[in-house]
């Protein structure tokens, strides 16, 4: 009761905060002069399309080019019973699922070992995020290679140290179960520098005095993790788990090289299958449709991105 | 009792500074810088190989062979195909000329519409706006259905301004511009409206020279993120005169086949322009990453 009459009592408080109060301004055309050249590109390359997908889920426009006509609901229905489409779901919420964890945990260890490690920091630094710059292509060719059952770099050493044996090499790309795991491997190995470093800029803008009073109190580095540092990144490790959501689901690239969607479909993604209902079955209707279908996810996901971001600005 | 207080304040400050001058590594920190530097080496193992097994001759680097880190018999033949083949050449010259346009559109558009926002007060301000902001949300792989759609209508499929003009709409890099504005004090204009300069000369002459570092950080985002976009072009580009490096290596080199020595000299050539950037600019590229958390 107390907390649901606090907020609106808050609210008006913030309102009469003019945003242009400390320099008046005149009211005048000049500015948009400078906004307009950007809002027509957005305009046209962001906002129409945007509309344009949500008309065309509800008519049945091929890629062919013949004249599309009305068909309500129909797409969507179909979207909603289609068993590949909830595959391609579901696939992705399990790259998703595989992928965040070690891309969240290991840049907080990389990020801590390297904030301790200062003096060859600028090496470490440089080694975890060169693979990010990479581009997507480039990785798959070498990570396709590293995984080649028979003479590949990952099996080679793996029987080197008799985790596997010769005779039984493991096929990792071309089999149902290690197919997924093996692009989760490549993308932590090419996107983790990315987490790392906003891990580290958030660890080395805690006041080194907090530590000073710990170690005063005899608390030694695990302690001091655990109780300080940990749970003073929690705003930054809320900020990457969102970021992460978000290109999970937009998964596609790696996904594409690497597997090409098999064996047998069980690496086949959202976006991929929009690929294929859009250009391999020129089925534009029905893909905006199941874009559309994606497009709500990763917005609900983006909304918590949005709310997080605004309560730091708060 | 204030004696009792005074007395640690007096004397650990000294201590404290005496111990850093002189510190010992402790066993935990030679722990640490192992475990860091065996970890840094093991990430960077993959570019390594590919850059070893692209120096060596086809025999050698093919699959059944013995793994060699150094190459024995050092060959540039993986490099020398590529070339002959020409086509990883056309790529990069594609995506040089697509990326720049990217580039200088973006920090164009983003600079006006961010100063303008930021000093302007205009008709429908908050409503357009709001409207960018919400922007951000909206995910560019959900619109690539319609997206290809219209550059068909504008007839731009398969050229440079096809593969560019979509790319170059980024509503984060206005809201990021107008931030560091809006920090910026109003008295440079001051001066230099009273000198009869007028909005643009402003922006170009007092606003763009105070805005260095972050211009260059949104210029290298920017730049990366398009050298490195891969489904758009993929979608646009079907022809191999006008596909994109991460395009071309993809699709076209794919099928090089067995030839490892070339795929991986296609790897390295590949890497090799934003590995540059990126130990160029590193300062800046770490700063533009940190303060995405920092906000």
């Amino acid at each position: 009761m107390t907390v649901k009459t606090e907020a609106p009592a808050a609210a008006p408080a913030a309102v009469p905060r003019p945003p242009t109060a400390p320099n008046p301004k005149r009211r005048s055309w000049t500015g948009l002069w400078f906004v307009l050249p950007f809002a027509a590109f957005y305009a046209l390359f962001l906002v129409y399309p945007t509309f344009l997908g949500l008309f065309y889920s509800f008519t049945d426009k091929s890629l062919t080019g013949r004249p599309a006509s009305w068909v309500g609901l129909d797409n969507w229905a179909e979207a909603l019973g289609d068993e590949r489409a909830w595959d391609a779901l579901w696939n992705t919420a399990v790259f998703t699922l595989y992928s965040t964890p070690p891309l969240v945990v290991l840049a907080i260890v990389l990020a801590l070992l390297v904030n301790r490690a200062r003096r060859i920091g600028w090496f470490l630094r440089m080694a975890f995020f060169a693979p990010f710059v990479v581009p997507v292509s480039v990785v798959t060719m070498i990570w396709i290679w590293i995984y080649q059952p028979t003479g590949g770099l990952l099996n080679h050493y793996l029987q080197l140290l008799g985790l596997q044996d010769p005779a039984a090499p493991t096929i990792w790309l071309q089999g149902e179960t290690t197919a997924m795991w093996s692009v989760v491997i490549t993308t932590v190995w090419w996107t983790l520098g990315f987490n790392f470093l906003l891990y580290l800029a958030a660890l080395q803008t805690i006041d080194p005095n907090v530590y000073e009073a710990a170690s005063i109190d005899g608390a030694g580095w695990w302690r001091q993790t655990a109780h300080l540092t940990l749970p003073l990144l929690k705003r930054t490790t809320g900020l990457v788990v969102v970021l992460q959501l978000i290109a999970s689901l937009r998964i596609f690239d790696q996904m594409y090289l690497m597997t090409a969607g098999g064996p047998n479909r069980a690496t086949e993604v959202a976006i991929h299958y929009i690929y294929i209902a859009g250009f391999e079955g020129y089925r534009i209707g029905y893909a905006s449709a199941l874009s559309y279908v994606l497009f709500v996810l990763i917005l609900v996901v983006s909304i918590v991105q949005f709310r997080l971001f605004s309560r730091k600005e708060a | 009792m204030a004696a009792v207080l005074d007395k640690p304040r007096t004397v650990a400050p000294g201590r404290r500074a005496a111990k850093r001058r002189f510190k010992r590594p402790t066993v935990g920190a030679v722990v640490v810088y192992v475990a860091a530097a065996a970890l840094a080496v093991l990430w960077l193992l993959p570019l390594l190989w590919a850059l070893s097994t692209s120096l060596k001759p086809e025999t050698e680097a093919s699959l059944g062979q013995d793994i060699h880190w150094i190459p024995q018999d050092w060959s540039l033949e993986g490099y020398r195909t590529l070339f002959e083949r020409g086509d990883h050449l056309t790529w990069m010259i594609n995506s040089t000329i697509v990326s720049t346009i990217v580039t200088v559109l973006t920090l164009v558009l983003c600079v006006l519409a961010a100063y303008g926002f930021s000093r302007f007060d205009f008709p429908a301000k908050n409503v357009i706006f709001g409207a960018i902001i919400a922007g951000l949300m909206v995910p560019g792989q959900a619109l690539i259905i319609p997206l290809f759609d219209l550059v068909n209508d504008l007839r731009l499929s398969g050229t440079y301004w096809g593969l560019a003009l979509p790319q170059v709409v980024a509503p984060v890099m206005v809201f990021i511009l107008k931030r560091f504005f809006d920090a910026i004090p109003r008295d440079y204009e001051e001066a230099a409206k009273l000198d009869g300069a007028g909005h643009l000369r402003v922006l170009v002459s007092v606003i763009v020279p105070l805005s260095g570092p972050i211009m260059a950080a949104v210029g290298i985002f920017t730049f990366i993120g398009s050298w490195n976009n891969f489904l758009w072009p993929l979608l646009v580009a079907t022809d191999p005169s006008m596909m994109t490096l991460p395009v071309g290596l993809g699709v076209v080199s794919g099928g090089y086949g067995l030839f490892y020595a070339q795929n991986m000299a296609a790897a390295v050539l590949g890497a090799l322009p934003l590995l540059v950037v990126f130990l160029i600019f590193q300062k800046q590229i770490v700063n533009g990453v940190a303060g995405v958390g920092l906000k």
